[in-house]
């Protein structure tokens, strides 16, 4: 049957499935190069592995000037994402809760601090992490990063907190809850699903952030992003080390997009639906 | 223990939430807070619970200032009327939460909840979130954590406001019996004049933050102080009557003449404003009341008004006639369907017993005939 409905369905699906190839074959093209020879690379254009090989993979996962690098960059994420909402949650409490003087040219300072380059910071965190000794580990990074994030979650966790009914804070009060822990127990559970999208883009921004992270480390903490930058060797590029690492970069922020994937779209509305 | 507002004033950045309210509420009293919204209903209660601080004047608990103690160290429980329950914890840990605060032992807890559960009738829903319940499920979920607690001051905002009408009816009956047996103050806030009137004890009017009358429910209904509490106290809106009274005639805004009986008899001459409830008004079409006057019936003693139909609104066994006096706009509840046409010439009959005269300065005149009543 070829009713009109049916035809434009699958008009749309048509439309859908280019979109969706122009979207994922630049990933795919990284994958299918990750699974060739770099001789194969180099001799011309091949649709998919002639000869299936895992070596690149193996190199990275058992040479540690690789691993390493991962195992830096998703240190200071990690620690970025705890330290930026540690911080986040009782500042976007009380910028939800309490009226005070200045309060909304605060906020909307925190979220100017976004707008500003990174390269701007990248030379006073320079200087200041090497003289307080901070410099190359990656408490340098992750404290570094908290200029961007913190102000971010702040703002995506005040949405959220504002869609909680004031009411509910002072039933606890009421009901004799002493303030952590009707923070702990009543209110956080009420905002778990912003919590994970700020979260969420602490992570990312930390992760995919390039400039901060490579001036403020140089070998003890380098992170995976500036290890593949600096891999041309004398023998020339080694592109399918490059692109097997760049498939496991990817890795990690899909797997937390996954999480969060139902909150993505309030989260860039931070938390304003 | 009773609770005591003395001088009670609240005042958000320049506006005058509550003005200068001084209360007593007894121990085990059931207390209505009657008022139109935005009159004060809920800023008196909050700070009656804590929630709020007062501008000026102290809140006594058992004669001890209380003022400044925070809502978490006062026996206080509140129901708001948006319905408020922890959505992450299921209807059994809801209620409970008070009693867990508290470190109650565990048996003492589920003996409590599921005696709350039983008498608010959630038994089935205890394994839920409140999320997954009706409007009237999660309130009376919010009720009974109220009730648990056993506090000494229950607070109830509107508690009933957002339900269907069915469930106010049972739950307005129930609510005063299952906290009389708990001896706290109990207060009570609605916009509603018939649900104040439903639940008796005393009923304190409010109107744009002040207090206009404090006293049993069925005395302020029927001897309102002032203009005021008897616009507060009346649904549908009271009647009132500009007048100017000399002699023994009185003299309406609209031009009409009235003999000075009843009430108005007494009174001395004055401006006057004269007030008449709803369903006190008799209504006649022109034409029966010519023939009526004709047989000789209808005393002489009712005063009667000239007047034009203006709408009239049919509930069902109850009807509504708005009608048009020059200038004034007069209501009245009449039982049975009656249609009129709007433009239709009718007769208002007033029983001069009935009428609420209030002077110029709204204070209701002729009180000392009330000993007497």
């Amino acid at each position: 049957m070829s009713t009109p409905a049916n035809r434009s369905s699958r008009g749309s699906t048509v439309v859908m499935a280019v979109y969706l190839i122009f979207l994922l074959l630049p990933i795919y093209w990284l994958v299918n190069m990750s699974l060739k020879t770099n001789f194969e690379i180099n001799s011309g254009v091949t649709l998919w592995p002639q000869a299936l090989t895992f070596e690149h993979y193996i190199k990275i996962f058992t040479d540690s000037s690789w691993y390493s690098g991962y195992v830096n960059s998703l240190t200071y994420v990690v620690l970025n994402t705890v330290i930026s909402i540690t911080l986040a949650l009782p500042a976007a409490y009380a910028f939800s809760r309490y009226r005070f003087v200045g309060e909304k040219h605060l906020f909307f300072w925190l979220l100017s601090n976004r707008m500003a380059p990174p390269a701007v910071f990248a030379l006073p965190f320079f200087n200041l992490y090497s003289a307080i000794g901070l410099f190359d580990t990656p408490w340098a990074v992750a404290l570094a990063h908290c200029l961007f994030n913190v102000p971010l979650a702040v703002w995506i966790l005040e949405g959220f907190m504002s869609g909680v009914p004031r009411e509910i804070d002072e039933t606890a009060a009421i009901d004799g809850y002493s303030f952590p822990r009707f923070f702990v127990r009543i209110f956080m559970p009420l905002i778990a699903s912003g919590i994970g999208v700020a979260a969420f883009f602490c992570f990312m921004f930390s992760w995919v952030e390039l400039l901060l992270a490579r001036t403020l480390t140089a070998t003890n903490a380098k992170p995976i992003a500036v290890t593949m930058t600096r891999t041309v060797s004398a023998a020339g590029m080694d592109w399918g080390l490059l692109a097997a690492a760049g498939v496991l970069t990817i890795i990690p922020g899909a797997l937390v997009i996954w999480f969060v994937r139902n909150y993505i779209a309030k989260g860039f509305a931070l938390g304003r639906v | 223990m009773t609770l005591e507002l003395d001088r009670v004033s609240r005042t958000v950045s320049g506006v005058p939430y509550i003005d200068d309210i001084s209360l007593k509420l007894e121990r085990g009293s059931l207390n209505v807070l009657l008022g139109a919204t935005l009159a004060g209903k809920t800023s008196l209660m909050r700070l009656m619970a804590g929630l709020d601080a007062p501008t000026s004047g102290r809140v006594l608990v058992d004669g001890r200032d209380v003022t400044g103690q925070p809502v978490k160290k006062r026996s206080v429980a509140m129901v708001y009327q948006q319905f408020i329950n922890y959505p992450s914890l299921s209807v059994y840990e809801n209620i409970a939460s008070p009693l867990r605060v508290q470190r109650l032992p565990k048996a003492e807890i589920a003996a409590r909840v599921s005696e709350a559960a039983r008498l608010l009738k959630l038994e089935p829903y205890l394994e839920r979130t409140p999320l997954a319940l009706s409007g009237g499920q999660q309130q009376r979920t919010a009720i009974a954590r109220a009730l648990v607690k056993r506090a000494d001051l229950v607070l109830l905002d509107e508690p009933l406001a957002n339900l269907d009408y069915k469930l106010r009816e049972e739950l307005r009956e129930e609510l005063p019996r299952i906290f009389a047996s708990t001896g706290a103050v109990f207060v009570y806030a609605t916009t509603e004049p018939t649900e104040a009137l439903l639940l008796g004890g005393s009923t304190a009017c409010l109107m744009e933050g002040r207090l206009t009358q404090f006293g049993p429910t069925a005395q302020v209904y029927r001897r309102p102080g002032d203009l005021a509490t008897a616009r507060v106290f009346s649904d549908p809106p009271l009647n009132a009557l500009r007048a100017n009274k000399s002699g023994h005639t009185v003299l309406l805004d609209g031009g009409a003449v009235l003999p000075a009986s009843g009430v108005l008899a007494d009174a001395p001459d004055g401006a006057y404003t004269i007030g008449v409830r709803a369903h006190h008004l008799e209504v006649e079409d022109v034409a029966s009341a010519e023939r009526r006057s004709d047989t000789g019936a209808g005393g002489g003693r009712l005063i009667r008004l000239a007047a034009t139909v203006a709408v009239t609104e049919v509930t069902g066994s109850e009807s509504f006639l708005h009608m048009d006096m020059g200038e004034q706009r007069l209501t009245a509840l009449v039982p049975g369907v009656r249609r009129l046409e709007p433009g239709a010439a009718v007769e208002v009959l007033i029983d001069p017993d009935h009428i609420l005269l209030f002077g110029a300065d709204g204070r209701r005149a002729g009180r000392a005939l009330d000993a007497a009543a």
